[in-house]
């Protein structure tokens, strides 16, 4: 399935984008996705685990994502 | 439970924010508000970006709200953020708490900004007079230079 992830901050700008599609099994995980965004986007594959959300709340990487769900991976938060 | 939760791009007003949760059974009214300061870690900072991931972020202050609420029995909280390129001086976030007493309104705001800085989708690009960073959490990340 293709999926689309949201990507915030530093990750929007290393990917010159704000959204990138990745190809994944049906029932792929969270870690499976972020896999597959590093091999797109060679300038995040230096970094080690992101927040990552599954539908706008925080979720761990073990998480099976479903088709048409809203995945977002980021850095750390710095709001306030 | 009377809960005003946005991210906005738009200047915050602290009396908007203090009339959503007013009421005449309340006596306390705690407010905090974060301004743009113009250094960090000894440099200059002339201004800031804030980016939010702002579906999720605004369900988030939610949380935080209702979990406030929960926590110090005050019902009556607002929490909004700014986003988008901040000046000097400008407010970024503010929350507001009204109570009938102090104790619970002060406690309840304290609580409130810690975890909007935990867990809000927020992040903060410092501008210098010779380039940017990205702040993420606690550490800086250093990013390339950019013109201001």
């Amino acid at each position: 399935m293709i999926v689309r992830v949201l990507l915030f901050a530093r990750y929007r700008e290393a990917a010159g984008s704000d959204s990138i599609e990745v190809m994944v099994s049906q029932d792929a995980t969270l870690e499976a996705l972020w896999y597959a965004v590093r091999e797109q986007v060679p300038a995040l594959c230096g970094e080690g685990a992101p927040l990552m959300a599954l539908d706008c709340a925080y979720a761990t990487g073990d998480r099976r994502v479903g088709e048409g769900q809203e995945v977002a991976f980021f850095p750390p938060v710095s709001g306030g | 439970m009377a809960a005003l939760c946005r991210i906005t791009e738009d200047p915050i007003h602290p009396d908007e924010l203090a009339r959503a949760v007013a009421g005449p059974d309340r006596g306390a009214l705690a407010t905090f508000a974060g301004l743009v300061r113009d250094h960090h870690g000894g440099r200059k900072v002339v201004r800031l970006e804030y980016e939010a991931y702002v579906e999720m972020a605004e369900r988030v202050l939610l949380e935080i709200a209702e979990e406030a609420s929960r926590r110090f029995g005050t019902p009556h909280v607002a929490i909004a953020h700014r986003v988008g390129r901040l000046a000097i001086g400008e407010t970024s976030v503010l929350i507001a708490v009204a109570a009938p007493h102090r104790r619970e309104a002060l406690a309840a705001c304290a609580f409130a900004i810690d975890r909007v800085k935990e867990r809000a989708p927020i992040w903060k690009k410092e501008f210098y007079e010779d380039g940017a960073v990205w702040i993420e959490g606690p550490e800086i990340v250093e990013g390339r230079a950019e013109a201001p």
